[in-house]
């Protein structure tokens, strides 16, 4: 296939199809994070950045045969590792005897959260979603230094950023009515992280799709007199900041770095006020880094047309 | 044994290596980056296969139920999957910059074009003008 705008819409497609999958695999976060990241955010940027190169793809290959055979042997001998794999869905494979137990059993007790995969997010693996949340930050920052925008082409342009689909009058009717729905959807994701499926990964990436379904129908200068940029350069370090701050009044307060149990007299509420305050720090930053990084993209095109005219 | 239980490790493969295939062959620099993405997300199918049990249900604490999946690989997964599009809008911005300097995203004119500012560069260090070095590339051809 080409048409790489064909390729695009069909990977939105294989992303939703897979996160459906994820939920008949019980696993409804990923579910969740999946049908937000993978058909919303990640189709957007990939179409975002089509409109600066060009959509088809010339027709010439490398050797097809010899990748073809690579392939086929590599996947040939992946699939002989697998005959001595535990089968699928077996409760005694060795995945489920380490540490999930006792997060299955212990952590209602400990940490007092119905929903486990928040804890283990948030407080068992603590250190590890501060890592990701960083990891999320530098590619924001990457972005940020790879796509500047020179100060003279914003301010030439500003007044002239008409959204493209502004005479989509239908569109924009229903955006309007549905905008407030889906930020405040965002928001319950946020704060109900640790009762039901959701957390601050989720609610980030929705609130970052509701910006997103915004500019595009009514032009990036009227979002930016919303998220103005630095405001949100601040804010993509601020949740990182909550975040490690979090493990530094931990630490202040004679615990370990994240160690929730000392934020409180009682250790579960102390558990619930920490878990509470990461996933906000959490929400922050992948919201932040999101609107960010489509911002950025947005204004590359402004500036092409603006270089064009 | 049966080795028809082993069925969601196929999958997995055979999505993992339609997704290399894509690396590997073609040269259009998104479909690369879109191959990559269906190659992580096999990686995903792995985890959650691994932490699936048979008649258990999402690892959500209640009174009703007994049988919880492991939490472990969606935690794991979760954030994987939110750094991926981190990392994937890090490539598409590094794609954007390619297109402005080449004017192309295909591997190959990139590699001719580099290629072609290398032997410039080398001429020019052998003392050659600017002017001599574009006779003698006529002269080549």
């Amino acid at each position: 296939m080409r048409d790489l705008f064909a390729v695009v819409m069909l990977g939105g497609i294989y992303s939703l199809l897979s996160a459906s999958l994820f939920l008949d695999l019980d696993a409804v976060d990923v579910a969740f994070t999946e049908a937000s990241v993978g058909a919303g955010i990640s189709t957007l940027l990939l179409l975002a950045s089509l409109k600066l190169v060009s959509r088809y793809e010339r027709r010439t290959r490398y050797k097809p045969a010899l990748a073809l055979g690579v392939i086929v042997v590599t996947g040939a001998l992946l699939i002989y590792g697998t005959l001595d794999m535990p089968h699928f869905g077996s409760a005694d494979a060795p995945a489920h005897q380490h540490v999930a137990p006792r997060y299955l059993e212990d952590s209602m007790e400990e940490v007092g959260v119905p929903n486990v995969v928040t804890s283990v997010l948030a407080s068992y693996r603590g250190y590890d979603t501060l890592g990701e949340t960083l990891v999320i930050f530098t590619a924001g920052i990457g972005v940020l230094s790879l796509l500047l925008v020179s100060q003279v082409t914003k301010d030439e342009s500003i007044k002239k950023v008409p959204a493209d689909m502004q005479q989509q009058i239908i569109l924009r009717v229903v955006a309007k009515m549905m905008l407030p729905l889906i930020l405040l959807f965002a928001l319950y994701v946020q704060f109900h992280g640790d009762y039901g499926p959701g957390g601050g990964f989720q609610a980030g990436v929705i609130f970052a799709a509701g910006v997103i379904l915004y500019t595009m129908l009514f032009g990036l200068s009227n979002a930016q007199r919303v998220f103005k940029r630095e405001i949100l350069e601040l804010l993509t370090a601020f949740g990182v900041l909550i975040y490690a701050g979090v493990g530094v009044v931990c630490m202040l307060l004679g615990g370990n770095f994240l160690d929730y149990n000392v934020l409180r007299h009682d250790p579960v509420h102390g558990q619930h006020l920490g878990i509470l305050l990461v996933e906000l720090g959490v929400g922050i930053t992948v919201a932040a880094v999101m609107i960010t990084i489509f911002f950025k993209f947005t204004w590359r095109t402004v500036k092409h047309k603006y270089i064009k005219e | 044994m049966n080795i028809i239980g082993l069925y969601n490790y196929w999958i997995v493969v055979v999505l993992m290596m339609i997704g290399f295939y894509i690396v590997i062959a073609h040269e259009n620099l998104i479909k690369k980056l879109v191959g990559l993405t269906i190659f992580q997300t096999s990686v995903f199918f792995l985890y959650i296969s691994l932490g699936k049990v048979s008649g258990a249900t999402a690892p959500i604490l209640s009174e009703k139920w007994q049988l919880y999946s492991n939490p472990l690989p969606h935690v794991l997964i979760l954030t994987a999957i939110v750094v991926g599009i981190a990392t994937t809008a890090l490539g598409l911005a590094l794609v954007v910059r390619i297109q402005e300097a080449y004017g192309s995203i295909e591997e190959h004119e990139i590699q001719e074009q580099d290629a072609q500012d290398q032997l410039e560069c080398q001429l020019e260090a052998y003392g050659f003008k600017k002017k001599h070095v574009l006779s003698i590339q006529n002269l080549e051809e």
